[in-house]
C-alpha cells in the first residue's frame, strides 16, 4: 500500500502490512481435518508513527482485537508483515520475539481475568522484571513496583494486596502498572476501559494521556466506543469483518466520514445530549455482521449497505487514498483531491 | 412535589378499596400513575454487614412514557427494578420497606400466585443478557408459548399462531424456523428480539428492562432500542429502562432518575437532567464522559474517588466525599429530593439552588 506513507517524513514505529490471520476450523476426534477458515483478519495495512495513537475500531468479531494479538505474537500470523523499528515481529522466533516484549506491552479488557488471583499485587507487577531479568535485585524490583503503582495514581500500600480486594478501577490501574514496568516504548490497549463504569472510565482515561505523555509512548488503542477513541486517539482505523474500511485523523474521520459502514457505526451511537439528539436524522443500519467463516462476496459490507451497487457484490474494494492521509475502501467514493 | 399521592375514588380498575391518584400539579384531577413507588427500601443481609442496596426511592411512571434509571454499578438501580417483580432472592435480599402500587395494586402484599400472573403478563422483562434469560435446552417457540399457555391460557396452535407474529412484529423473517431453533442458534441481537417478543406476548402494560443492549454491538443496539420505541409507542407501553449509558437516555427517555448510593439524587426531564443538571454528581457524570460530536477537550473531568461501601452509610450524604460543593450540613443529613424549577424536576442537594448552571 503506498497510501500512508505520503504523509510521513520519518519511518513508522510499527508497520502492519497484508496481515492475515486465518483460524483453521476443525473436524472430527483423532483424524483431525480443516474443513473451513475463520478469516478473523484478512488483509489488513497500517502504520502507526512514534508517539502515536492509532485508535482501532470496529463491533465484535472484526478482527481488532486478533489483530493486536498478532502483533504481540500472543497468535502468528498466516502471512502478512508486521514490522516493528524495522524488526518483522511476523517471523520471528520465539526467543527473539521474548526480547521485543520488552518494548511492546499490553494492558487487557477484562481486570478481573487478567491478574492472577492468587498473586499479591506487588508480585503481580515484579513479574515482568523477573520474567525478563531486567531487575535482578529483590529489594529494588519491589521499590520498583511501590513507584509504579504510585505512578499508576494508587497508594504504595496496595502492593501487599491481593486483586480481589480492588475495584475494577484499581486493578485496572494494576494491569497498566504491569504494562510499565518494563519500560516499554509501545502498548497495544485491548479495550482498556470497556469494563469500568464512567465515572471510573474517564479517570483511566486520563491516566493514559499521562502516562504517554510521561513515557513519550505509543499506543494502539482497540475500542469499540467510538467515544473514547476520538477522546483518545490521533488517528482512526474502522475494522469490518477482518478489513480496514476507513482510515484517517480523528476528527475528519468522526466529523466527514466517507465509508457508508463508518457513516452508520457514527450513526448509531447516541449522544449524551436529547437537543442534539432530537435534530439528528436516524435510520439503523439493517442486519448483521456476517460471518467471517463464509463472508460475502465482493465488498464485504454490500449486503447492508445503502450506497451498493451491483459491482459492489463482485470486486472486492481495495484501500484507497482519496484524500492526503484518508484511506477508503469503497468502490462508490470520490473525492477531487 | 413530585410524588405525593391523595386517596380518590377508582377511575380505571375495578379494585374498589385500594385505589389511588395523584394530584395534578394545576390542583385537576388526574389519571393515577400507572406504576407509583413511594420509599422503598431494598436491603442484603450480608457477612459484611447490612448493604442497604436501595435506601429509600419514590417514583412514577405513567401509561406509554419511557422512563430511565441512570447509574454506575452498585447504584442500585437494578435491585429497584427487581423489587418491582419482587425478585429479590430472600435471603440475603429483603424489601425492608415501602409501597409499589401498580395498576391499583400494591405489589408488595399481593399473594405471590397473583405476582407470578403479573410477571411476564401485565409486566413484561428484559434482562441484560439475553443468553442466560433464555432457556438454552428449549426451543424459541415453546419459551413464547410457554408464556402464553401459562397466563392466558392458550391453545398449543393459537399459542403458536401468536408467536409466528410476535416475531414478526420484532423484525425476525422466517419465523417458522427460527421458532424450532435453540438460543445459541442465534445472535445476540436476534436473542434480544426474542426477548422482547416474550415480554410482549401478554399485551403488557409495563416493561422493565434492564441494560437491554449493554451486550451488543452499537448497530445492534440500535436496531434493539429504536425497535422498543416502536413497539412501546405503537402498543402504549410504559417502559422503565435500566441503563448506565447517557447517551442512549438521550435519545430514548421522556423522564430520568439519577441513582447514587441507592437513592434517586436527581429526577426530570431529559432536557432539565442535560440541561440544567443541579446535582453535583449529574453534572459530574455528564462531564465525564467523552463526546463523539465534539473535538477532543483538554482533559475529562472524571469523579475522583471511588463509589460509598453501602454498608457503611452514615447520615450525610452519600456523595459529600466525592462532591466539589459539599458543606458542613451535607455530613448532617442526607438531602431529601426536593422539587426545583421547573415542573418535575426535582435533586436531592441542599445548595441545588446555587449550583443552577454556574457549576
Amino acid at each position: 500500500m503506498s497510501t500512508s506513507v505520503t504523509q510521513l517524513t520519518t519511518s513508522p514505529l510499527l508497520k502492519v502490512k497484508g496481515l492475515h490471520m486465518h483460524f483453521p476450523i476443525s473436524e472430527g476426534v483423532l483424524l483431525q481435518r480443516s474443513v473451513g477458515q475463520v478469516k478473523a483478519v484478512d488483509g489488513v495495512d497500517f502504520t502507526v508513527q512514534r508517539g502515536e495513537t492509532l485508535g482501532l475500531v470496529g463491533e465484535s468479531g472484526c478482527g481488532k482485537t486478533t489483530t493486536g494479538r498478532c502483533i504481540l505474537r500472543l497468535e502468528k500470523p498466516t502471512a502478512g508483515e508486521i514490522i516493528y523499528d524495522g524488526v518483522d515481529l511476523a517471523g520471528l522466533a520465539r526467543r527473539d520475539m521474548q526480547a521485543m516484549r520488552r518494548r511492546i506491552q499490553v494492558i487487557f479488557q477484562d481486570p478481573y481475568s487478567s491478574l492472577n488471583p492468587r498473586m499479591k499485587v506487588g508480585a503481580i507487577i515484579e513479574e515482568p522484571m523477573k520474567v525478563h531479568g531486567t531487575e535482578p535485585n529483590a529489594a529494588r524490583r519491589r521499590e520498583r513496583a511501590r513507584e509504579l503503582l504510585s505512578v499508576c495514581g494508587l497508594a504504595a500500600e496496595f502492593a501487599d494486596r491481593y486483586p480481589h480486594e480492588m475495584s475494577g478501577g484499581q486493578r485496572q490501574r494494576v494491569g497498566i502498572a504491569r504494562a510499565l514496568a518494563l519500560n516499554p516504548e509501545f502498548i497495544v490497549c485491548d479495550e482498556p476501559v470497556s469494563a469500568l463504569d464512567v465515572s471510573i472510565q474517564a479517570q483511566v482515561v486520563n491516566l493514559l494521556e499521562d502516562l504517554r505523555e510521561k513515557f513519550g509512548l505509543t499506543y494502539l488503542f482497540i475500542a469499540h466506543d467510538l467515544s473514547v477513541v476520538r477522546h483518545l486517539c490521533q488517528r482512526v482505523a474502522v475494522m469490518y469483518l477482518g478489513r480496514i474500511v476507513e482510515m484517517t485523523d480523528s476528527d475528519t474521520l468522526f466529523d466527514a466520514p466517507l465509508h457508508p459502514y463508518t457513516q452508520a457505526l457514527l450513526a448509531a451511537v447516541p449522544v449524551p445530549d436529547p437537543l442534539v439528539e432530537q435534530t439528528r436524522v436516524f435510520r439503523p443500519v439493517q442486519g448483521e455482521v456476517p460471518s467471517p467463516i463464509n463472508p460475502p462476496s465482493g465488498c464485504v459490507f454490500h449486503p447492508r449497505c445503502p450506497m451498493a451497487v451491483e459491482s459492489c457484490k463482485h470486486t472486492r474494494p481495495e484501500p484507497r487514498e482519496v484524500r492526503p492521509g484518508h484511506i477508503v475502501a469503497c468502490s462508490q467514493i470520490n473525492v477531487q483531491q | 412535589m413530585m410524588i405525593d399521592t391523595t386517596f380518590r375514588t377508582p377511575i380505571r380498575n375495578a379494585h374498589k378499596n385500594k385505589i389511588k391518584t395523584s394530584q395534578g400539579i394545576s390542583g385537576s384531577v388526574v389519571l393515577p400513575p400507572l406504576l407509583s413507588i413511594r420509599n422503598l427500601h431494598t436491603e442484603f443481609r450480608t457477612g459484611r454487614g447490612v448493604v442497604r442496596a436501595v435506601g429509600g426511592i419514590s417514583y412514577t411512571v405513567e401509561a406509554g412514557e419511557t422512563v430511565a434509571i441512570v447509574g454506575e454499578s452498585g447504584s442500585g438501580k437494578s435491585v429497584s427494578a427487581m423489587s418491582i417483580l419482587r425478585l429479590i432472592p430472600d435471603p440475603p435480599g429483603r424489601i425492608a420497606n415501602g409501597e409499589i402500587m401498580f395498576d391499583g395494586r400494591d405489589l408488595l402484599i399481593l399473594p405471590e400466585e397473583a405476582m407470578r400472573k403479573l410477571r411476564g403478563g401485565e409486566i413484561g422483562m428484559i434482562f441484560q443478557e439475553p443468553m442466560t434469560s433464555l432457556n438454552p435446552v428449549l426451543t424459541i417457540g415453546r419459551q413464547i408459548t410457554e408464556t402464553l399457555e401459562q397466563h392466558r391460557g392458550a391453545t398449543p396452535a393459537a399459542a403458536h399462531q401468536r408467536a409466528r407474529d410476535l416475531l414478526g412484529m420484532v423484525g425476525i423473517a422466517d419465523p417458522d424456523r427460527r421458532l424450532k431453533q435453540y438460543p445459541h442458534q442465534l445472535s445476540g441481537g436476534m436473542r434480544q428480539r426474542i426477548m422482547i417478543a416474550i415480554a410482549l406476548t401478554c399485551d403488557p402494560k409495563l416493561i422493565i428492562a434492564d441494560e437491554p443492549t449493554t451486550a451488543l454491538d452499537v448497530t445492534i443496539q440500535a436496531q434493539i432500542l429504536e425497535l422498543m420505541k416502536d413497539l412501546t409507542q405503537r402498543l402504549n407501553i410504559a417502559l422503565v429502562i435500566i441503563t448506565h449509558n447517557l447517551g442512549v437516555v438521550a435519545r430514548y427517555a421522556n423522564r430520568v432518575n439519577v441513582m447514587y448510593a441507592g437513592r434517586i439524587v436527581e429526577s426530570g426531564s431529559a432536557a432539565a437532567i442535560y440541561h440544567d443538571p443541579r446535582h453535583p454528581y449529574t453534572i459530574a457524570l455528564l462531564r465525564s464522559v467523552p463526546r463523539l460530536d465534539r473535538p477532543r477537550q483538554d482533559r475529562l473531568d472524571p469523579v475522583e474517588g471511588q463509589p460509598p461501601d453501602l454498608t457503611r452509610l452514615d447520615a450525610g450524604c452519600a456523595f459529600r466525599p466525592r462532591c466539589r460543593f459539599a458543606v458542613a450540613a451535607c455530613a448532617e443529613s442526607s438531602p431529601a429530593l426536593t422539587a426545583i424549577g421547573e415542573s418535575g424536576h426535582a435533586a436531592a442537594c441542599f445548595r441545588a439552588a446555587d449550583i443552577a448552571r454556574a457549576a
